[in-house]
């Protein structure tokens, strides 16, 4: 264990801080990744990405700040924006999800060509994997992908699609090899979401908003080089994805990002004039929970440790998604009592919505149980827990009733 | 630069947790606890050749030198062992207090005999931590009286630190003329508690040399709480581990048990809530040497949350083992006690959450 901070590391976290507070007033507000970023958003990310607050470890090449990697650097960079309440860039399913698969698995045109424009929040992807029958059992995907004169032609249909409505891009699993066994018959694409034959029908959700959609294949010609790794090889990629996405489903600084902005509520005056951080039945419940954050926060960083000294930490990795996203609707729901029947007032649509507390911690509070479901259910998890964490065995296969599929 | 352990210190738990299952199988637990005084000589003896009791004595002192982390992770093997063996207090909490309350004479002459295992301090914390029981001590004309309740590691200790009210301690020897010291058995019977009255007795030595007494009783009282709580994540990983292993193994309805996503789910529950502790006892640990602005509230936040994950470990494991859970033929229940003992001693959860509150300035102490 050595986490001293070097004279380099206090420069850089004196540097973080004084960058905070002299370009506060141009930062959007946190979150935000379920919708494309505005002018400001875009403006914000460039000069994260110019005085490497953001992608700091991605080479330079493909449009990163090309650091080398150095885990206290990027814990006093996260901690510095959760302390300061402040937006640390855009996290979207193309930047935390398709860019890191890219680093992984991706060839050296394909990381030239996606990863800077990614990262910079001007091309915004979809994930095109759950089907209407297939989604905790995603490798049973259908959706159809032939090969005819150097295209894939695709016909099927997806769900679910997050940002599918203003997406650029999709990555996409589909069978490709149909007469292969159901893992190894699947491919992962890059398409263009504007290529003909694809059609978007937004599926307004719980919140009242329409985050997802629907999206139907027909005849979508997609040039067969625009395959990531080999045909056949997509169940593997798809893994490499839902690895990132699990990161970041359960990143313990968005918990602390949210542990800090209901401390500072609870640190208001009520209209009694009473702060609710000086009673003890809810200064207790904040208290438990930054209890928990510091847990997650701290494994983070031992995460982190591993994974740039090549450990593959098994377990300790498989438990992240599960435990964030319970987490993280536990604050959510704090915050809702912390509000009261003031955080009742809800009004979704628009830009307000944006800017106004009660609703964006509504719209959190239902839309997390929405992230305990999508990335891979609890449930399925915890099938990963105790199975390839703890090597249990599996659950034996159950007959499909008569007549059902 | 990295969040983890070192090799050495990798060995370092290994090694004792080899000694310890290779000492420890559950007839000689069973054996061992059954006086319920949480000291066995022999035990005690083989600890010392390890290396234990000089562990955070300084090198000059005839110690080994390390830190908290280290600490940690001994408390963490003898956690997961239920090991009747004096450390939180003997060799944690008495070599901090020494280090940061003792003058150089104290030191030179204490620190020695702890390191060489013949000076064996139980030691009382009651107020200042939040424990419970009787605290009321007067030092007066140099003579200690009144009654403090509740010492740890006090079953067969040669001496004992009482802390006063202010911040002060006196080291008291056991037998000495005024000194009525009270073995009671605790459910945890790997570790006792004893009741300590006393008439006028006369310390052997007053640790009042820090600037600020409270503060340093404070640091004393983080140290203990930093080990109890890798104590208890010692003994819920062995719990979870038994409760794997015995899913594997116990069949019904033709199966076995862990195939059964009900249990699991238990078992993955258990590691979910578990895993993250790891890193965060090996965080406060580090931070009490390392990081002294945050160490306060580390370890206070580390003691609460084992203790809640604790309990949760402590019950699912039992769950997962059906009716054996519950008989005292596995000894299961040794380390379920284990964590029990630890979420009360040096203050429970929520007192350990208001001190975290206290260290971050959120309130007034
Ligand atoms: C907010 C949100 C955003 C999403 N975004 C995307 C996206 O962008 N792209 C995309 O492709 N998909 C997306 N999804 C889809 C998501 O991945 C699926 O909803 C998820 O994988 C579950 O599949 P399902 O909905 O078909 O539920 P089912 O698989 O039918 O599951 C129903 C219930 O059964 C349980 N279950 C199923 N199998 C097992 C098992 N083996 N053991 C125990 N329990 C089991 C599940 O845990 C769940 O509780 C999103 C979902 C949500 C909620």
């Amino acid at each position: 264990m050595d986490l001293t901070l070097t004279p380099k590391h206090r420069a850089l976290r004196d540097e973080v801080d004084a960058f905070i507070a002299a370009h506060r007033d141009a930062a959007p507000r946190p979150g935000g990744g379920r919708k494309r970023p505005d002018r400001k958003a875009l403006d914000w990310q460039a000069l994260l990405l110019e005085h490497g607050y953001f992608a700091r470890t991605i080479p330079r090449e493909y449009g990163g700040f090309g650091a080398p990697h150095d885990v206290i650097e990027l814990a006093i960079i996260a901690d510095a924006f959760s302390r300061a309440g402040i937006s640390p860039g855009i996290h979207n399913q193309g930047i935390s999800m398709l860019v890191p698969t890219l680093l992984e698995v991706g060839t050296e045109e394909q990381k030239r060509r996606w990863i800077g424009p990614t990262i910079r929040g001007e091309v915004i992807w979809c994930q095109g994997y759950s089907e209407p029958g297939s989604g905790s059992d995603l490798a049973a995907a259908q959706t159809r992908a032939a090969v005819e004169d150097g295209h894939f032609v695709i016909n099927g249909q997806k769900i679910w699609t997050s940002s599918a409505h203003f997406a650029d891009m999709m990555f996409l699993l589909c069978r490709t090899e149909p007469d292969k066994s159901k893992h190894a018959g699947l491919s992962y694409l890059l398409l263009p979401m504007n290529t003909p034959g694809i059609e978007v029908r937004p599926l307004r959700t719980m919140t009242g908003r329409a985050e997802f959609n629907e999206t139907f294949f027909t005849d979508v010609r997609v040039p067969v080089d625009q395959i990531v790794m080999g045909r056949g090889d997509g169940w593997h990629v798809a893994n490499v994805t839902l690895k990132y996405e699990r990161m970041l489903l359960g990143d313990p600084n968005k918990l602390q990002q949210r542990l800090e902005a209901i401390r500072r509520m609870m640190e208001q005056p009520g209209a009694d004039g009473a702060r609710l951080l000086d009673r003890a039945e809810w200064r207790d419940r904040l208290l438990r929970l930054q209890g928990e954050v510091i847990a997650a926060r701290n494994h983070n960083m031992r995460l982190l440790t591993e994974t740039a000294e090549g450990v593959d930490s098994g377990l300790g990795r498989f438990i992240v998604k599960y435990h964030g996203t319970m987490l993280g609707h536990r604050l959510a729901s704090l915050a809702l009592d912390v509000m009261g029947s003031t955080g009742l007032l809800y009004e979704p649509q628009g830009e307000v919505a944006e800017d106004d507390p009660a609703t964006t911690w509504q719209i959190d509070y239902m839309y997390d149980i929405g992230l305990i479901i999508g990335g891979g259910s609890s449930n399925i998890q915890k099938n990963i827990i105790g199975e390839r964490g703890l090597g249990l065995p599996r659950e034996p296969k159950a007959a499909v009733p008569a007549g059902r599929n | 630069m990295r969040f983890g352990l070192t090799e050495d210190q990798g060995l370092f738990g290994r090694s004792l947790r080899g000694f310890l299952a290779d000492r420890l199988p559950l007839d000689a637990l069973r054996r061992l606890a059954e006086p319920g005084t949480g000291f066995d000589a022999e035990l005690w003896r083989g600890l010392g050749e390890l290396g234990l009791h000089g562990l955070l004595v300084p090198e000059e002192h005839g110690g080994a030198g390390l830190g908290m982390l280290d600490a940690a992770l001994a408390a963490e093997a003898l956690g997961y062992h239920a090991a009747p063996a004096p450390f939180a207090a003997a060799l944690v909490m008495a070599v901090q207090a020494f280090r940061s309350a003792g003058d150089a004479e104290q030191q030179r002459q204490w620190l020695p005999r702890i390191a060489a295992g013949q000076a064996r301090i139980g030691l009382g914390f009651a107020g200042l931590a939040g424990q419970t029981g009787r605290a009321a001590l007067r030092l007066e004309g140099g003579r200690l009286s009144g009654a403090l309740d509740g010492l740890m590691d006090g079953g067969d200790a040669t001496h004992f630190l009482a802390y006063l009210p202010d911040g002060r301690a006196a080291l008291i020897e056991a037998g000495a003329p005024g000194v009525t010291a009270t073995l009671r058995r605790s459910v945890d019977r790997t570790r006792a508690l004893v009741d300590l009255d006393l008439a006028g007795a006369a310390p052997v030595a007053l640790l009042q040399s820090s600037n600020d007494p409270l503060a340093a009783a404070r640091r004393v009282r983080d140290a203990g709480r930093v080990v109890l709580a890798a104590d208890t994540l010692g003994a819920a990983q062995n719990m979870l581990d038994r409760a794997v292993a015995y899913a594997n193994e116990r069949v019904q309805f033709g199966r076995v048990i862990g195939s059964f996503q009900g249990v699991k789910y238990m078992c993955a529950d258990m590691a979910t809530m578990l895993e993250p502790c790891r890193a965060m006892v090996w965080y406060a640990a580090y931070a009490q040497d390392a990081v002294p602005e945050e160490a306060a509230m580390a370890a206070s936040h580390a003691k609460a949350h084992l203790a809640e994950v604790g309990r949760e470990v402590a019950r699912l494991a039992t769950e997962v083992h059906g009716g054996m859970g519950f008989t005292d033929l596995l000894g299961l229940h040794y380390q379920f006690k284990r964590i029990t003992f630890d979420r009360q001693a040096l203050g429970g959860p929520e007192r350990c959450r208001h001190d975290a509150a206290v260290a971050q300035g959120w309130i007034a102490a």
